[in-house]
């Protein structure tokens, strides 16, 4: 009995190894083929990505909230040891401001009276939503970015997300009520901006650095550092006219823009959910579709 | 000897511990610290975690939890998926072949081991990524990631030794 066990002992072992070793080749393909998956960007990838986060949302959600607390009692102390030069400046600048307000009522007014003149196509709405950031990226070759919100809070794919200063990225990916942001300096963001003094229509791409540059610049561009740079429209996603950055540099390799958000600060953000009626009525019928069929 | 339910269900929560607490700290790691430049090059713990159990007590993470660690960073990080499970993967399997050349010696050693490992893996990562996109990638973001998860070892390492001790030898 005894020299039995024994030898059934000697025989499982390397069966033991084998099986782990089998194992083991058997998960790097698994890899392989998940990488493959990947690539094609398939549905079943994209609501994986979202089932997870989704779930550790709530995590996150209670774990960002005592940082951004401190973050908040830390930035209270150093505003009341500047709070009288504060207030000067802030003085300053909205005397200035009251005269740009008079001038903005001037030029709103004859604006609607000229759109009346001509007929102009009256522009679609845009309705806002504003989410908490949960979740910075992982990994030092993607920029993106959690929120709490959600396809119940109505985020979808595509949507501008803002903050005070301006233009942070887009919506794309939407979970339950979660949803991931791609930053305008993730290696996979391309929007259509326009360079606001000259007019010339580009392509701002991210590279994963902290300044993106533009693509399809006309060649001969009057670009110059300090012009600012706004969304064009074109596309139909974003409205036109939100701010992104100012050109930082110009150089035979290209222009590259410096984005006006600074998103280590950023606590919340504004998705701008512009109705564009036709394009994407369309675009979500082909939507209820796609989710009916499988 | 038999063992009553709740014993059997004490052991498993222990043999789960390490996992759990490796997907804690992926989970922690997301939150935004609000710290500038930070986000890019926060530190790899399912690394840490998978080089530290697979020399010291690699019966308690086998393969198959690594491979979920390594799908669940790549999902809930936004990178591309799959790449974190191959890297995981291949530090899995020198690890535990080589895991003799470690057990006994000094923890200096061990944190070197950590550091080569580490760099392996940096340069597997950045040359996968790289063809994944297409384009040579700007690796700085990587190092500066590679530096503060190879000067976390000791930290990490040293939560991991406590719930290693907590742990019944016949795992």
């Amino acid at each position: 009995m005894k020299s039995r066990a024994g030898s059934v002992l000697r025989l499982a072992s390397p069966l033991r190894a084998w099986s782990q070793r089998f194992t083991f080749f058997l998960l790097v393909a698994a890899s392989l083929a998940l990488m493959m998956l990947g690539r094609t960007d398939s549905l079943v990838v994209e609501r994986a990505r979202t089932t997870v986060v989704d779930a550790a949302s709530p995590i996150l959600d209670l774990l960002s909230q005592p940082i951004a607390g401190t973050v908040m009692v830390l930035e209270n102390v150093r505003d009341l040891a500047n709070l009288r030069e504060e207030n000067a400046r802030l003085r300053e600048e909205r005397a200035r401001l009251l005269q740009w307000q008079l001038v903005a009522r001037s030029l709103e007014a004859e604006n609607r009276s000229l759109r009346e003149l001509l007929n102009l196509v009256p522009e679609p709405r845009a309705r806002f939503i504003t989410a908490r950031v949960i979740g910075d990226a992982g990994g030092p070759f993607v920029r993106t970015a959690l929120i709490a919100a959600g396809k119940h809070d109505g985020v979808r794919k595509g949507q501008a997300v803002m903050t005070g200063d301006g233009l942070a990225g887009r919506v794309f990916e939407v979970g339950q009520r979660s949803a991931r942001l791609l930053l305008l300096t993730d290696i996979n963001s391309r929007i259509p901006v326009v360079i606001e003094r000259t007019r010339d229509r580009a392509i701002l791409a991210g590279d994963n650095t902290d300044l993106p540059h533009l693509l399809y610049l006309p060649l001969d561009t009057q670009a110059a550092p300090g012009d600012r740079v706004v969304t064009s429209g074109h596309g139909g996603l974003f409205p036109p006219g939100l701010p992104v950055g100012i050109v930082s540099a110009v150089s035979e390799d290209g222009v590259t823009v410096q984005p006006l958000v600074e998103w280590s600060n950023v606590e919340y953000v504004r998705l701008v959910d512009y109705e564009m009626p036709e394009i994407l009525s369309s675009l979500r019928s082909g939507d209820a579709e796609a989710d009916e069929s499988p | 000897m038999k063992s009553s339910l709740w014993q059997r269900l004490d052991l498993l929560a222990r043999s789960l511990w390490p996992f759990t607490l490796t997907l804690l700290l992926l989970i922690v790691s997301v939150v935004p610290l609000r710290i500038p430049y930070f986000a890019p090059i926060s530190p790899g713990f399912p690394l840490i975690s998978v080089y530290y159990w697979a020399i010291h007590r690699p019966t308690i993470l086998p393969a198959p939890a690594v491979f979920l660690l390594g799908v669940l960073h790549d999902l809930l990080g936004g990178a591309p998926l799959g790449v974190g499970v191959l890297v995981l993967l291949i530090v899995y399997g020198v690890c535990t072949s080589l895991r003799r050349v470690f057990l006994g010696a000094p923890f200096t050693a061990v944190w070197f081991g950590f550091a080569v490992t580490a760099a392996g893996a940096a340069v597997v990562t950045w040359v996968i990524t790289s063809l994944l996109f297409t384009e040579v990638l700007d690796p700085s973001a990587l190092i500066f990631s590679y530096l503060l998860t190879v000067g976390l070892y000791p930290a990490v390492g040293h939560l991991f030794a406590r719930a290693q001790r907590s742990l019944p030898q016949q795992l």
